[in-house]
């Protein structure tokens, strides 16, 4: 038995690595270029997402993380068209499949949303409609994209979703109400909700946070098993890393609407090079820390958004602050083969690194 | 170890039911708490572990009494503040300044209407400590300073803060009356990360400062392994385990415990992708009608046809180290 331990766990180590490297192989599925997102409040302009880029590849699953406020829900809610006001979209590109997003129509953006990208969200109540059963809302989705299925043959597709995320007697459960559901049951009829179109892009808000442990376990395994049968890219936004660490192959890391960090899951957790990063981890505590560890927590407050720092946002309570930081925006540094992050720092090592050459 | 020490709290089979109508003249109830049995030492955290509705909450305020308990029997240092059988209720005011609550929500537990000195002041008036108005100041700023902010803030409201911050001003207000004994009831789960820690090292702080004892009730059981110098892990109102932190969460004994800690994710990609975790099937069962013996045995892999029968009774498996399932008793 020992054995066949080592061997699974050689091979799914090979599975890692290897994911990543297939993955970046990839065709782009979806290109984020300098996003710029600002909320026109009463109290002033406040910069909720502050040029962003990333991309997704085919199959990828990425996770973004950041506290509250960091802006890693509004940057969803940006792609799907689902900015509501005083947000508006002020700069950037947003690229899917070879189209330009922002440029789309209302009715275009319709055809897009539920169909090739679709979206779970933290709490399954408020997104279920509670005076329709959930097979009403399930065809709903299917027949609004495929006006030619009669509603045979939805009821059908929608039943074997249903038992696609693991819902039991698929066939009764199908005429009952969202009510009648448990939490751990209606984030499973929303995923089969997002994914009976076959979209090529699932993002996920945030979606196991109201979820008890041992459900969030349930509903994380049954998302990896999805996106292994289906292939489709997942955008997983959360603040759990421990999350984070279970179901994504490269991460993103925000604060105050800036990526801080960008790399493969291996690379921010065994590697975090930005001091945001290394301070989170080194924050939380952990079922094998050792006993009577006390934690180093991240000093000082959130930013306000409404009156942001001038340079780094993270600078104020960066325990490496330098003069710089305070009134310039670092830029983003490669620090390894898909790892990237964004303080200066690093370009004071390069620096030194450099003259150090040179005396030599 | 720790035979010496002496017991703050205690509550002998506490249980708490809520009744729920359910048709005319018929009334069934909510099991909350079924005959819970703890101990808390003094100057010791007692971590409360579960899932939402396994009544960890209502066992820290039935404890305190905010909720009348429907059977059972609480002793505080000595004292017996309640018992049902011998129908003794004691006057709550002067056990209300040794025993305080923090809340999950501190926004919500804050008045917005009222100045931060305000809220701390109310707790000193209602028993009457620090009359003179310097004197009241004093104590307030003192106080604010205590919890990491600064006495200026007594003059603001709330809304002004963040959340740690209202967090702040919630155990400013808890620690006002000077009490020994601090239920915590989800205090941290409502910020955000990169705060929860400020929060936890300042409990642990305060804890070695004024000699404070702390009943713990969170779901995250990192941060409660952390914390706590014992873990209790309750299910659908029963107590399922107890024993000490560290050793509970490297060797669980109930199949329970064994699940909720498979469950929690890590913060290491390596180890979750090579560990083995045990998947429950299905959901909570409704503590309105709960299953009958051992209340997890419709879930549990293990269940035989005796845990469907009798409950299994909480008891001692290792120096320190209880649990209540029927497989360790066949075990032994």
């Amino acid at each position: 038995m020992n054995n066949e331990a080592m061997n699974q766990t050689s091979e799914k180590k090979m599975t890692a690595a290897e994911r990543a490297a297939m993955i970046k192989n990839n065709k782009i599925l979806l290109d984020v270029d300098g996003l710029k997102v600002t909320f026109f409040t009463h109290a002033g302009q406040v910069k909720a997402v502050d040029g962003i880029s990333y991309q997704i590849h085919e199959h990828e699953v990425m996770g973004i993380v950041g506290e509250s406020g960091s802006g890693k829900s509004v940057e969803a809610y940006s792609i799907m068209g689902l900015l509501q006001k005083p947000g508006r979209i002020v700069g950037g590109k947003v690229t899917f499949d070879g189209e330009d997003l922002l440029a789309y129509s209302d009715s275009e953006k319709r055809e897009f949303r539920g169909n090739k990208a679709s979206m779970i969200f933290q709490n399954p109540m408020t997104c279920l409609n509670p005076v329709y059963t959930i097979g009403d809302q399930l065809m709903e989705a299917l027949r609004c994209h495929n006006k030619e299925i009669s509603k045979a043959e939805a009821r059908k597709k929608a039943i074997e979703m249903l038992e696609l995320v693991g819902i039991n007697n698929a066939d009764k459960r199908i005429d009952q109400y969202p009510h009648e559901f448990s939490g751990g049951m209606r984030q499973r009829a929303m995923i089969a909700m997002a994914l009976i179109c076959s979209p090529k892009l699932l993002i996920a808000d945030e979606p196991t946070t109201a979820l008890d442990v041992t459900i969030q376990a349930q509903i994380l395994e049954l998302m990896k098993d999805l996106q292994r049968q289906t292939g489709m890219a997942i955008i997983f936004i959360t603040h759990n890393l421990g999350v984070v660490a279970e179901i994504c192959d490269f991460v993103t890391v925000m604060y105050a609407g800036h990526v801080m960090e960008q790399g493969t899951v291996d690379d921010i957790f065994y590697n975090p090079a930005h001091p945001y990063t290394r301070g989170l981890l080194r924050s939380m505590p952990n079922l094998d820390d050792e006993k009577g560890k006390r934690l180093i927590p991240i000093e000082g407050t959130p930013v306000d958004l409404l009156d942001p720092p001038k340079g780094c946002a993270f600078g104020p309570r960066c325990e490496h602050c330098m003069k710089v930081c305070l009134t310039k925006q670092p830029p983003m540094v490669t620090v390894g083969d898909d790892h990237k992050s964004a303080c200066w720092l690093h370009i004071k090592e390069m620096k030194e690194l450099s003259s150090g050459e040179v005396t030599k | 170890m720790s035979g010496e020490r002496k017991k703050l709290v205690e509550t002998v089979k506490l249980r708490k039911y809520f009744p729920v109508s359910s048709g005319f003249f018929k009334t069934s109830h909510v099991q909350a708490v079924q005959d819970v049995s703890l101990h808390i030492y003094e100057g010791e955290t007692l971590g409360l572990v579960g899932e939402s509705g396994c009544g960890k909450t209502t066992y820290g305020r039935t404890l305190l009494q905010m909720y009348s308990p429907t059977s059972g029997k609480i002793i505080y240092d000595g004292q017996t503040i309640y018992d049902s059988e011998k129908n003794i209720r004691v006057d709550m005011k002067p056990y209300r300044r040794k025993m305080q609550l923090i809340f999950q929500d501190p926004s919500a537990s804050l008045d917005p209407r009222m100045t931060v000195g305000e809220i701390i002041g109310e707790a000193l008036d209602i028993h009457k400590l620090y009359p003179g108005k310097q004197d009241r100041a004093d104590r307030i700023s003192e106080l604010l300073t205590r919890v990491g902010l600064n006495s200026e803030h007594a003059n603001r409201f709330p809304h002004e803060f963040s959340g740690g911050q209202q967090q702040r001003i919630g155990i400013a207000r808890a620690l006002a009356v000077e009490p020994q004994f601090i239920v915590c009831d989800e205090p941290i789960s409502a910020l955000d990360v990169s705060i929860q820690s400020q929060v936890v090292n300042m409990l642990e702080d305060l804890q070695a400062q004024i000699g404070l004892t702390y009943l713990f009730i969170a779901h995250d059981l990192s941060v409660v392994r952390h914390i706590s110098n014992r873990i209790g892990v309750m299910y659908l109102g029963c107590l399922v385990e107890l024993g000490e932190s560290y050793e509970l969460c490297a060797h669980p004994i109930h199949p329970y415990s064994q699940t909720l800690l498979s469950a929690v994710p890590l913060t290491d990609p390596e180890k979750n992708r090579t560990r083995s975790r045990i998947l429950l099937q299905g959901d909570i069962p409704s503590p309105l009608n709960p299953p009958s013996g051992c209340r997890f045995h419709t879930r549990c892999p293990y269940a035989t046809e005796r845990c469907a029968r009798e409950m299994p009774q909480l008891k001692e498996h290792a120096p320190g180290h209880y649990a209540a399932c029927h497989m360790l008793d066949a075990g032994a």
